[in-house]
């Protein structure tokens, strides 16, 4: 899917696009939960939405901003949320989601089960904000049942860790707040599957915040709209794809089990690709949603304000029809 | 950030004490200034019904409280907390009271899950509110100082304002209000006077909302925290003492986005909200005893985002002129959108220009309080211009 996403804004077909390449072991981390746990996510997490059977078709149908897309065309692509999967709509101010993890998981708390936590992932770069801080020590203090995430995947767009922060990562942060901390090999799906579920127990059991700092590589570019060859050596990023590849390793453990074997790799290929295809052509195919979306949901009514203004929107297109062209959103 | 709470209480008291005596004194013309010669307060329960919008609770249950505007916002989160038991209330320095006793004994009767203290850290407060509220739950929240608000301003204009929109309607976090102590309070320097309102106004998604009385205060608040949408409420703290009123004791709510007309007149409409309210009553005291015959229309706003175009408008359809004060600086605040609008679809009747009574574009300064503040005279002058133009 990231391949044929990101090929299809390259060719100018969606805005925008993130791909994930390098820090899919934390899949292991979605494993761990209930699908009940609220998760809180920056924006390189749709191995999460995956695992909880958001499809192919409802990534795309949200990067194309079609008329299935649940954010009815508000967002940028890869701004994915999910009521039903429990997975908070994601949006692009760094950390923001950190404090409203710590908010939800209290929230969670009062409920009373016992059984449900909150989860919020974040890059080792956003651990900068003053949100990041705000978010574990209420967490902390308040005793709230949270577990971070942090993908230290090495750069924040051109940053280096090393231009990041001075200390041991922010594992060694998650000390100081009083927190259970742990640093895991983020490559390692089985290391990331087994500290989530022991951060789980002690977060539901427990009432306390657990950071999880899971080291890996950031694979791809930043974004679509970065070349990451301009801050770091093409070799650096070839050797890190070949020798400490999380899909790789994951293949070989199934390899050695007798689980998985070439013919089955290709054909299992072979068989994604066409039906990835398949869900690009018809999200693609989709028309945009309704006008009337861009007013709506500002406020959970139309305001007297906006209804005015959505009048004065379609004066004008009543009267210059030959400036806005209306063929590809729905009526 | 120095807290001008850390100070000990008993001396918060004692100035404000003596502002308000000096607040209370006559001036030259013989109008009797302040709120606690305000006819604008219902000091007794007759009165208190006598409001359009309690006119039908009365035959249900007259029964009132005399409450300050501190004790009003108190019970009304204390109905909030029992009527509705994902509510919590949180803040810093809120489990012991609050600095402006606004909290006092909500600890005792819902417990410290309920109402509690956190760290010292605003965006982490509207964080922490954003993440109760987006899973359902009631969350109202406390700033200690609209002053200390800024902190959190990214959190509430990029997420809070945005969450609904932004997700399709798959969530939102209606349930989240931040309460904050706001505006002049004769000592408050640059960083516990200022009336950071605009800023908001400008923010699609939220409710900006400040009530000028304690009945008003504990019926605008439910209605805040009951809306399904995020509420940003701004107390004026001057009046958390001084402003005493019949309260109904019942659980009722006032309307978000509707202004309250307090004085019908011909001559000139004028508007204003929060504390200002009673400057402008004194100023319209003035203007009517200086020029006999003269009629103004005072409305109180209420709701600042989304604010009653449509009853200002209708003012000014029939008076003609317009006066709109605040005490936040002049340049695109407030009244720079009442003008604008108001001109737009007033145009043909305005006799005047349209007058802007506001703190002049400097920071809140300390010891020229007086002359900074939109006063009497200030709105009394403009009221003049107006009709004499």
């Amino acid at each position: 899917m990231d391949q044929v996403l990101f090929d299809a804004q390259r060719h100018g077909r969606i805005s925008f696009y993130m791909t994930h390449y390098g820090e899919e072991a934390l899949i292991g981390v979605a494993a761990a939960l209930k699908n009940k746990d609220v998760i809180h996510g920056q924006y390189r997490e749709a191995y999460a939405l995956l695992y909880r059977g958001f499809t192919v078709r409802n990534f795309m149908d949200q990067c194309f901003s079609n008329v299935n897309d649940l954010g009815k065309a508000r967002s940028m692509p890869i701004h994915y949320g999910s009521a039903e999967k429990n997975f908070q709509t994601i949006s692009s101010p760094l950390a923001t989601q950190i404090p409203q993890a710590a908010g939800s998981a209290y929230a969670l708390k009062m409920q009373g089960s016992g059984d449900r936590c909150s989860v919020c992932f974040f890059g080792e770069g956003a651990a900068s904000e003053g949100d990041f801080h705000a978010g574990l020590n209420m967490a902390a203090t308040l005793k709230c049942p949270v577990i971070f995430v942090c993908r230290n995947n090495g750069y924040a767009i051109s940053t280096p860790a090393s231009e990041q922060y001075k200390g041991d990562g922010i594992a060694s942060r998650g000390v100081g707040y009083g927190m259970d901390t742990i640093r895991v090999d983020g490559n390692d799906v089985w290391a990331m599957y087994n500290a989530t579920k022991a951060a789980r127990q002690i977060a539901t059991k427990e009432n306390k915040p657990v950071l999880i700092e899971a080291m890996t590589y950031r694979i791809g570019h930043h974004s679509t709209s970065d070349d990451s060859s301009k801050y770091r050596d093409r070799k650096e990023v070839e050797d890190r794809a070949q020798f400490d590849n999380p899909i790789t390793r994951l293949r070989r453990y199934l390899e050695t089990q007798q689980w998985w074997s070439k013919e089955q790799e290709d054909a299992y290929r072979a068989e994604t690709k066409k039906q990835i295809m398949a869900d690009f052509k018809q999200a693609e195919a989709l028309q945009k949603p309704s006008l009337k979306h861009m007013f709506t949901d500002v406020y959970d009514e139309l305001t007297p304000a906006l209804v005015q203004q959505q009048d004065e929107l379609h004066r004008l297109i009543k009267e210059y029809p030959e400036y806005y062209q209306l063929d590809e959103f729905e009526k | 950030m120095l807290r001008y709470a850390s100070r000990p209480l008993s001396s918060l008291k004692k100035t404000q004490a003596r502002w308000f005596a000096a607040a209370a004194t006559q001036s030259p013309d013989g109008i009797q200034q302040g709120v606690a010669f305000s006819q604008l307060l219902k000091r007794t329960p007759e009165e208190a019904f006598r409001t359009p919008e309690l006119v039908g609770m009365s035959a249900m249950n007259s029964e009132t409280k005399k409450m300050n505007l501190f004790q009003a916002v108190n019970d009304a989160m204390a109905i909030a907390l029992a009527t509705d038991d994902t509510a919590v209330v949180f803040g810093e320095d809120v489990a012991f009271g609050g600095v402006f006793r606004a909290t006092s004994g909500l600890v005792e009767k819902f417990g410290r899950e309920r109402v509690f203290n956190t760290p010292l850290t605003e965006q982490g407060i509207a964080g922490f509110a954003v993440g109760m509220a987006s899973v359902g739950h009631t969350a109202i929240a406390e700033i200690q100082f609209a002053d200390y608000i800024f902190p959190a301003f990214d959190q509430i204009v990029n997420e809070a304002a945005k969450y609904r929109y932004r997700s399709g309607n798959q969530f939102n976090v209606g349930g989240m209000t931040i309460r904050s102590p706001c505006s002049a309070v004769g000592h408050g320097g640059q960083y516990h006077s200022q009336s950071p309102e605009a800023f908001f106004a400008h923010c699609p998604g939220v409710k900006v909302v400040t009530p000028r009385s304690p009945i008003q205060a504990k019926g605008l608040l439910l209605a805040s925290i009951r809306d399904r949408n995020p509420v940003v409420f701004f107390e004026p703290k001057i009046l958390y003492r001084a402003a005493v009123e019949e309260v109904p004791v019942e659980d009722y709510e006032l309307p978000l986005g509707k202004a309250e007309v307090l004085k019908k007149g011909t001559d000139v409409t004028v508007v204003g909200y929060g504390s200002q309210m009673y400057v402008l009553e004194n100023a319209i005291q003035l203007a009517e005893k200086k020029m006999p015959g003269l009629s103004c229309e005072l409305i109180d706003l209420r709701t600042i985002l989304p604010w009653d175009a449509e009853t200002v408008i209708e003012s000014v359809n029939k008076t003609g002129r317009l006066v709109v004060a605040h005490e936040a600086p002049k340049t695109s605040g407030v009244g720079a959108e009442v003008a604008a609008t108001v001109l737009e679809n007033c145009f043909l009747r305005l006799e005047a220009p349209i007058q802007r009574v506001c703190g002049w574009d400097t920071p809140f300064p300390l010891v020229y309080e007086k002359f900074y503040m939109p006063s009497m005279i200030r709105c009394f002058d403009a009221i003049k211009t107006a009709v004499n133009y």
